[in-house]
């Protein structure tokens, strides 16, 4: 096989500069956002003591949970030994790396006292999965640096093994930091929505679908700017054919962890809230997660051809699972939080603490603009990465080649 | 981040450096005495009058894992509409409400309980159950949600940095996050924006030999609210423990709350 | 950002020290006046728990130790009281009360703000003392039983 040479990025067409500056600007709402959420405090949030975790969580989550799948490229090139796959595991790496920051800003520019967080750096306690996740947080972006290393160094990368190590490592890495973080919820016994071990496994596949569509997207855009195709049609197969097992997964999981909870009887309210009875939360799950977020992408992924059309759809499909994911989050962070705590089996409750209501929340302007710029510091961090390294691979000689 | 707390981990260091100055205590107490009976400590002052259920300790003395503060809070006695334990808790712990009650800290909350299959209601004063095995303390990531070892579940509100993950695992609700600035703190009861707090049961009061305020308002009220050392069999709290039907609430869980309900 | 204020805070710190410490070395003959020096107020009682130089080299390690001790194991020393501090170095503002940190005359702000040191104890603490509400319900007998008992904890 012909050693495949990669690229920087190197003169930018008006729409890439566009995207920048949108990044840009919506960076500085979002730091904009966090200040006044700051000097103010979270009374200017829709976030309350009853929903205590709102829209950046969900944002924040949400990225967390893409780095780890925007990894499946690299890691099915180097464990899997998928050859197809290995000119965009670099790019797949970069791409880990800055959605995690993403996420992790937005985690940060959240917490009460964010000047803090060199406490939470330097003082643990290790009963808490929290913590285990500051570790498991900054080891990914180690781990996938020394990946990236062994792909891209010229010395390095001559040592088969280096590389072969690094990437499993990373793999199994990014197990256990999806894993970790679906933990966060379902550790925590006293709320009926989250409490359980299936958690784990159903962040670790939604994952693997968000990533990939975040990979998906980030090639599209990097093919039109370097006028390069840079998914050869061999490639949009594959990923067809990766989004819709991961999508199919996700959706098998979400069925399994709805059904236990639905079989139980003293879950059957959360079920219903969630499911039926719960205003907004039933429409993202069933119109949100469900419908634009799984459904509609597996019906254009399975219509779609390996062609420019496919390539669309693919690319369609990608925004649509994405949108899902974000609904997902939403109704499993938020509205896990807004049906009440049952202190007091047997017993209706109320008190001027909301005890017994269901909780309302509305995202405030600051929320949503602190978790959207997550998204573009991570947009941006890859970009620049793409500017400054050589992440993207050239078009392969042998498929259809450059596009105008 | 504050720049002393920077520094020195030497717990020695500062404490033999101040003995080394030569400061003759003795004489600055007998000359700060009259000032801090005045400022200094209004509980301190108290505990010169000891008191009944809750022996101080010396001062000096850390807290000790032979005791085990609790609380009885007989149903019965609870009376329907009364407030009394939450407007002296408000009153002690300088808590204020904004206007909005979403946001507004409550250490302490009246819970109106109808019973789904009889219709017959009750009220209960819930609060920080002190749990033995606290949820919020296992998930707090740098450990400022702690338990000390009389069991009084705690913020150190030096280390909190606010993520409020103790709030979403905490079964009871009894933690709250400050949404907004406060200048108006109590000496007694430091809180701070953006960071998390809820029932210290009245630490301070403990410490100088007082009984938390709620039970102290309580008490001319009818007296629901028992508070004593579970730990001493001859308390008052554990002989009532003996006497009444009680219930822990969520008991399922397992944390074990140092608060017991009785005749719910 | 609040981090980046304090960094910022304390580079100008460390920028202003090592000029100051230059420029008082150059002028060691000129004697005083040239840099404004902080006038922190004096306060209520006849010593403070030690002596001054100590107290300006230590007093954060004292608060960062006992901080520690007070808040997770209940011992609450009155030597390292922050709410001590508070107390006896009150300074009263216009109308006669005791003045908060908000207040550029407050005791601690005298020197932090010179200093550009920021602190956040008061955040959360009061920066005020109360007014003494129990202490004259207490009466005077009481005040000997306080000495007796401050006495006793002292050994």
């Amino acid at each position: 096989m012909a050693q495949q040479k990669y690229r920087r990025l190197t003169s930018h067409t008006p729409l890439f500069w566009l995207l920048i500056a949108l990044h840009v600007i919506a960076i500085a709402a979002g730091v904009a956002a966090a200040l006044y959420m700051e000097t103010h405090g979270h009374g200017v949030t829709g976030m309350s003591n009853q929903i205590v975790w709102g829209a950046p969580h969900v944002f924040a989550v949400f990225l967390i949970v893409s780095a780890s799948g925007a990894l499946n490229v690299a890691s099915v090139s180097s464990v899997f030994n998928r050859l197809n796959y290995k000119p965009f595991a670099r790019l797949s790496g970069i791409l880990a790396i800055a959605l995690l920051v993403g996420g992790l800003m937005v985690l940060v520019l959240d917490l009460g006292r964010p000047e803090r967080v060199f406490v939470a750096m330097t003082t643990y306690n290790f009963r808490s999965i929290f913590a285990w996740n500051i570790y498991l947080y900054s080891g990914f972006v180690a781990i996938v640096a020394f990946y990236l290393f062994a792909m891209m160094d010229r010395r390095a990368s001559r040592n088969q093994l280096f590389g072969k190590i690094m990437g499993s490592t990373a793999f199994v890495w990014r197990l256990l930091l999806t894993m970790g973080t679906g933990s966060i919820f379902g550790f925590l016994i006293a709320r009926d929505a989250y409490y359980g071990a299936i958690m784990a496994p159903l962040f670790i596949a939604s994952s693997l679908v968000y990533g990939l569509a975040f990979t998906v997207l980030v090639l599209v855009t990097m093919s039109h700017e370097t006028s390069n195709q840079l998914m050869p049609e061999e490639m949009v197969g594959k990923f067809r054919g990766l989004l819709s097992l991961f999508i199919l997964a996700t959706l098998f999981l979400t069925l399994i962890s709805h059904l236990t909870k639905i079989y139980a009887a003293p879950f059957r309210g959360v079920e219903a809230f969630l499911l039926h009875d719960g205003g907004v939360y039933p429409l993202a799950f069933w119109l949100g997660q469900i419908l634009i977020g799984s459904l509609a992408p597996l019906a254009l992924l399975a219509l779609a051809d390996n062609g420019p059309t496919g390539r669309k759809m693919l690319a369609l499909a990608s925004l649509l699972l994405l949108l899902g994911g974000l609904a997902q989050f939403y109704v499993i962070i938020i509205g896990g939080q807004a049906y009440p705590l049952n202190i007091f089996p047997g017993y209706v409750a109320s008190s001027s603490f909301f005890d017994g209501a269901i909780n309302a929340y509305t995202p405030s302007a600051p929320e949503i603009l602190l978790g959207i710029s997550g998204v573009s510091i991570a947009m941006l961090i890859a970009a620049l990465g793409c500017r400054l390294l050589p992440f993207l691979p050239e078009a392969p000689a042998k498929s259809e080649g450059a596009r105008p | 981040m504050s720049s002393c707390s920077g520094g020195c981990a030497k717990t020695g260091c500062a404490k033999t450096g101040c003995a080394n100055t030569g400061v003759d205590r003795r004489g600055l107490l007998r000359t700060a005495g009259a000032f801090a009976a005045t400022l200094l400590a209004p509980g301190v002052t108290l505990y010169a009058f000891g008191a009944r259920d809750a022996q101080a300790r010396p001062a000096g003395e850390p807290a000790s894992a032979n005791v085990r503060w609790g609380m009885l809070i007989d149903l019965n006695k609870c009376k329907p509409g009364c407030n009394a334990c939450v407007t002296a808790c408000n009153e002690e712990n300088g808590l204020k409400s904004s206007g909005r009650p979403e946001i507004d800290a409550q250490w302490i909350r009246k819970v109106t309980l109808r019973n789904a299959a009889t219709g017959v209601i009750q009220e209960a004063p819930v609060m920080c159950q002190h749990c033995e095995n606290p949820p919020c303390v296992d998930v707090c990531p740098t450990g400022a949600s702690f338990k000390r070892a009389d069991g009084i579940v705690l913020v150190d509100k030096h280390i909190c940095i606010g993520c409020r993950y103790c709030m979403m695992a905490c079964p009871f609700k009894a933690r709250s996050f400050v949404h907004e600035e406060h200048d108006d703190q109590k000496v007694n009861a430091p809180r701070g924006k953006g960071t998390v707090e809820g029932c210290t049961l009245c630490v301070d009061r403990i410490d100088a030999g007082r009984k938390p305020a709620c039970v102290e308002a309580c008490a001319r009220e009818g007296g629901a609210m028992i508070f004593g050392d579970l730990n001493d069999p001859e308390s008052e709290i554990s002989k009532k423990l003996r006497q009444l039907p009680t219930t822990k609430l969520r008991a399922d869980l397992a944390v074990a709350p140092a608060v017991t309900y009785a005749n719910l | 950002m609040r981090a980046l204020r304090n960094i910022f805070a304390a580079t100008l710190f460390l920028v202003g020290a090592a000029v100051l410490s230059l420029a008082s070395a150059a002028r060691a003959e000129d004697g005083a006046g040239r840099t404004p020096a902080p006038h922190p107020p004096r306060a209520q009682g006849e010593h403070c728990v030690a002596d001054t130089a100590f107290m300006r080299r230590n007093h954060m390690l004292m608060m960062f130790d006992h901080r520690k001790e007070a808040v997770h194991q209940g011992v609450r020393t009155p030597q390292f009281s922050l709410a001590g501090c508070v107390s006896c170095h009150a300074v009263k503002g216009e109308d006669g009360k005791p003045v908060s940190f908000a207040s550029e005359k407050h005791f601690c702000r005298s020197c932090h703000s010179y200093a550009a040191v920021q602190i956040d104890c008061f955040e959360c603490h009061a920066s005020r003392p109360e007014a003494p509400k129990q202490a004259v319900d207490a009466g005077g007998a009481d005040i000997d039983k306080l000495a007796a008992y401050l006495r006793e904890t002292k050994q």
